[in-house]
């Protein structure tokens, strides 16, 4: 079945099932529709099919924080400043002497006013997440493997599995990683696993309303993702580090780490 | 122990806040005080057990009165060496899993193996052979409770011919030649675990993992004698001063060379200047000015290490000299102490983003606060205590002069 | 005993080697045994780590329903939206996660951001954002109104065309507001279209081109007051335009 069949089909039976079901529904039986979805299609989720990645467009975006905020919202992350799997970065890069950095409460309540912009040469905002490393140092220090990378290529944890011995938050080059403080295991971004098998966007990805983050599948021609690579200058984040991140981002400059 | 951990406290107090930029997930320090404790510890039993080692493999007889002691000492700290890290986990109840499903790619990994090892293989079977025939005997002198205490410990093997003496003597030989490189595994490792964080510039050291294992034979080295130096005091039996000089001898020497190292590593980073040397200057010369410049190098390197050359190499009478040898002792557990914090603690007050420097505040209260950590100090201690009680490891316990045993 | 005595003359094995031997096994059994039993079942099925952890992050609950949710029963207010300047921003960016809403639409009502301080998230002036997003200054800008007094958020045109530039483009006007050029206007040098003010990205404004447009002032023999700065326009710079060198919103003091 070719990719577009695929797509109305895909679409046809979500629009009858809306009108059997009550909309919300869907929703409640994700995961049930999933298997329903995947019989339609004629073949089952295979994850070793599947490479997600991000991108994020430096120069698209408005440094608003929706995606920190809605990452909190979505996966239960505590709401103290101090836990962020997501946050976004403010620089401003003087004319003379060292960057200047910040990210009140993750950039969620906006940033403080710039008094006096006139020093400023270049400004920028930097959204940062779990850069889902292809050679991941979290995954290589992990001593049970209780966080992994799945098949599909995001970097996730075993809650029921930690140990909490922080290790992986050492090892951790881009700070993605914080000790859950109710759960006392490690905890970072996953790509909003829960939602990307579904066929949605990361909620971050979902929310940014000027479309600086772009979600999709590294290798998939029609994917977003391909278009974002195909189209920009792409740097990733500390390459010396050999991590291989899946987090790329166009317009980085080089102060940004 | 008390003097280090209040001057921390004064420091903890004395730095305001944070300055720079650090990643929000940065603000908690995840490694404590009692990750600070653990590779002190260990490195009190690596080194402690090697020196231990030079008597039985490299025959330095004149060490001889100390060298039970040294073996008890070993075993005690690596008896409490795993609590802190165990206090310090999110999920003590879980860490199990480690001999369950070791990541075979992980460092830590492999901690509980080469403790095991090093533990049940090496520690517990050399001092098992070692004081099997004075179990033996014990076994059969004693009476009530304590006879069968003794005979569970002989696990059955009562015979004291001269054959299966021998036999102790060549296994426990045996045992120290594979004990020497297994010391060095358990402290290099504990280096590596640091060593080997390619993330943190202030770790990531190929030399990390001979520092630590140097700073471990000087801070066991130097347990030693105080501990030896305090029992024999309790105990008023005289001190063996040839013991004691050779003692100083070989912690200046191993002193010596661990200052080299550390020098060498600092000198290093500062010529290579790579991208963090800004932000890992700051720290040193703020953040950690009192412990890694004050109290590591100066009172914990410079001052022992002078005080002992004027000890073993001036003429000075042989109280004097205990003085020295004592004060010297104090302060390198004070310095090693201090090396601990500033690899353990000083690798996460500055942000990853090379940009800021933060704070660690000092629990006092809690299970990773001062007055665990004071605990889990004490703890070996007291197991000392018991095991000489149970296995006398005096070679002079009926005369009042010391004189080595053949 | 006799076992021993057996071992002894049979192997010749030192009698201290027997009881370690056995509690050696002991061990070993024991860690096999607890290996066996205490492993989860899932683990090492697809790599080294519970392959039901995989399952376990999927259980995670969705709080944000995704962009086409919110069609099947506000259709309307997305074709209005999808016309206007926010069609590429989704209806849970301002109104908050909707899943519960579309469980049960009456229980679960979705945010509505009325107070001043949410707009400025996007709008308000940071020199961070790109250069010409609507932005600004929350402080001067109808303060004590509600953004929705002007504004509708689903249609957000603008009720006048902007009367200045630096509506848009705050962080090069407040550079060129102290600078030399503080009193030239935008459209001294720009050449703005009208419909840029209602629909900036369907008619650009223009840059200049040629050199002879700062020569209107800065040449030797340019008709300007006598305190601009002049150069021979023939020899300097050579090949190089102005602006490869001087900043027009900000140009050198000196």
């Amino acid at each position: 079945m070719s990719e577009k069949n695929t797509k109305i089909l895909r679409r046809d039976f979500l629009k009858a099932a809306s009108r059997l079901i009550p909309g919300g529904l869907l929703f409640i039986m994700a995961p049930g529709t999933q298997a329903l979805l995947a019989a339609v299609e004629g073949k089952e989720y295979d994850p070793s099919e599947h490479n997600y990645a991000m991108g994020v467009d430096i120069h698209k975006c408005i440094g608003c924080g929706r995606c920190a905020d809605a990452c909190k919202k979505e996966n239960d992350v505590p709401r103290e400043p101090t836990f962020f799997r997501t946050w976004v970065e403010r620089y401003a890069i003087p004319s003379e002497g060292e960057a200047r950095v910040d990210s009140p409460n993750g950039g969620i309540d906006g940033f403080p006013e710039v008094k006096d912009d006139r020093d400023i040469m270049r400004s920028f905002f930097v959204p940062k997440l779990c850069n889902h490393c292809t050679n991941a140092p979290c995954v290589q220090v992990c001593p049970v493997g209780a966080t992994f990378t799945s098949p599909d290529g995001v970097v996730l944890v075993d809650r029921e599995y930690c140990v909490g011995c922080r290790y992986c938050i050492q090892a951790c080059p881009y700070g993605a990683r914080y000790l859950h403080p109710e759960e006392h295991v490690a905890d970072k971004c996953t790509f909003c696993y829960h939602r990307i098998r579904e066929g949605l966007l990361p909620a971050c990805v979902e929310v940014c309303p000027t479309k600086a983050r772009v979600f999709g599948e590294v290798g998939q021609r029609s994917s977003p993702m391909h278009r974002f690579l195909r189209l920009n200058d792409v740097t990733v984040l500390k390459s010396w580090l050999n991590t291989k991140p899946k987090v790329y981002y166009a317009g980085a400059d080089g102060e940004v780490r | 122990m008390n003097s280090i951990l209040f001057s921390f406290g004064v420091m903890a107090a004395e730095a305001h806040g944070i300055t720079g930029y650090i990643y929000p997930n940065e603000f908690e320090l995840h490694w404590g005080l009692l990750v600070v404790l653990y590779p002190y510890l260990t490195g009190l039993v690596a080194g402690a057990f090697i020196l231990a080692s030079l008597e039985r493999v490299f025959n330095v007889k004149v060490i001889m009165p100390v060298y039970r002691l040294s073996l008890l000492t070993a075993l005690a700290f690596m008896l409490v060496a795993p609590l802190p890290l165990l206090a310090h986990l999110g999920h003590p109840e879980r860490s199990f899993e480690m001999f369950l499903t070791p990541h075979s790619q992980s460092a830590m990994a492999m901690f509980g193996f080469v403790y095991a090892w090093y533990l049940m293989v090496v520690l517990l079977l050399e001092v098992w052979f070692d004081y099997r025939k004075d179990i033996v005997i014990k076994s059969r002198e004693k009476r009530g409770i304590k006879k069968y205490f003794y005979k569970i410990l002989t696990l059955g093997s009562t015979s004291l011919s001269e054959k299966a003496l021998q036999f102790d003597n060549k296994a426990g030989r045996l045992i120290t030649i594979i004990g020497i490189p297994s010391a060095f595994l358990l402290h290099g490792y504990v280096g590596f675990i640091f060593g080997s964080v390619k993330a943190n510039p202030w770790w990531s050291s190929v030399l990390m993992p001979i520092v630590f294992l140097f700073s471990a034979i000087v801070s066991g080295i130097a347990l030693v004698l105080l501990i030896y130096i305090v029992t024999s005091l309790v105990r008023w039996k005289q001190l063996n001063m040839a013991c004691v000089n050779k003692l100083a001898e070989f912690l200046l020497y191993a002193m010596l060379v661990d200052f080299s190292l550390e020098l060498l590593d600092f000198i290093q980073r500062l010529y290579e200047s790579e991208e963090s040397i800004a932000i890992l200057s700051e720290m040193v010369s703020n953040r950690l000015f009192i412990s890694l410049i004050i109290t590591q190098i100066i009172l914990g390197s410079l001052v022992p290490m002078f005080s002992i050359i004027m000890a073993r190499f001036g003429r000075l009478p042989d109280e004097l000299r205990r003085i020295l040898y004592f004060l010297a002792a104090i302060l390198v557990q004070v310095g090693i102490f201090s090396t601990r914090w500033n690899v353990v603690v000083g690798g996460q007050l500055f942000s990853k983003s090379l940009r800021g420097l933060t704070v660690y505040k000092l629990e006092i209260f809690g299970l990773e606060g001062v007055f665990m950590t004071i605990f889990l100090l004490l703890l070996p201690f007291v197991i000392l205590y018991i095991l000489t009680k149970v296995l006398p490891p005096w070679s002079d316990s009926d005369k009042s002069m010391s004189a080595p045993q053949g | 005993m006799q076992i021993k005595k057996r071992t002894n003359i049979k192997f010749n094995v030192p009698q201290q080697l027997i009881p370690l031997g056995i509690l050696f096994i002991l061990v070993i059994t024991a860690l096999i045994v607890a290996r066996y039993l205490l492993v989860p079942p899932t683990f090492g099925e697809l790599g080294h780590y519970r392959s039901q952890a995989i399952e376990d992050n999927l259980a995670h609950p969705m709080s944000y329903a995704g962009y086409y949710s919110c069609n099947e029963c506000h259709d309307d207010m997305m074709e209005l939206k999808n016309q206007s300047n926010h069609r590429g921003v989704a209806c849970e960016v301002c109104h908050g996660p909707a899943a519960k809403h579309i469980e049960d639409p009456s229980e679960y009502l979705p945010d509505a951001p009325r107070d001043r301080g949410f707009c400025p998230l996007c709008h308000g002036y940071d020199p961070a954002r790109p250069s010409g997003f609507p932005q600004i200054i929350p402080a001067l800008h109808n303060p004590g109104h509600a953004c929705i007094f002007c504004h509708d958020p689903h249609n957000p045109l603008l009720p006048h065309a902007p009367e200045e530039c630096s509506a848009c483009h705050r962080d090069i006007a407040n550079q060129k507001a102290v600078s030399h050029h503080a009193t030239l206007d935008c459209t001294e040098c720009h050449v703005v279209a009208a419909e840029h003010l209602t629909d900036p990205r369907s008619a650009l404004a223009q840059k200049p081109v040629e050199r002879a447009l700062c020569g209107k002032c800065h040449a030797d023999d340019a008709d300007a007051s006598k305190g601009i700065p002049r150069v021979e326009m023939a020899s300097h710079g050579q090949r190089y335009l102005c602006w490869d060198c001087h900043y027009p919103h900000s140009p050198e003091a000196y």
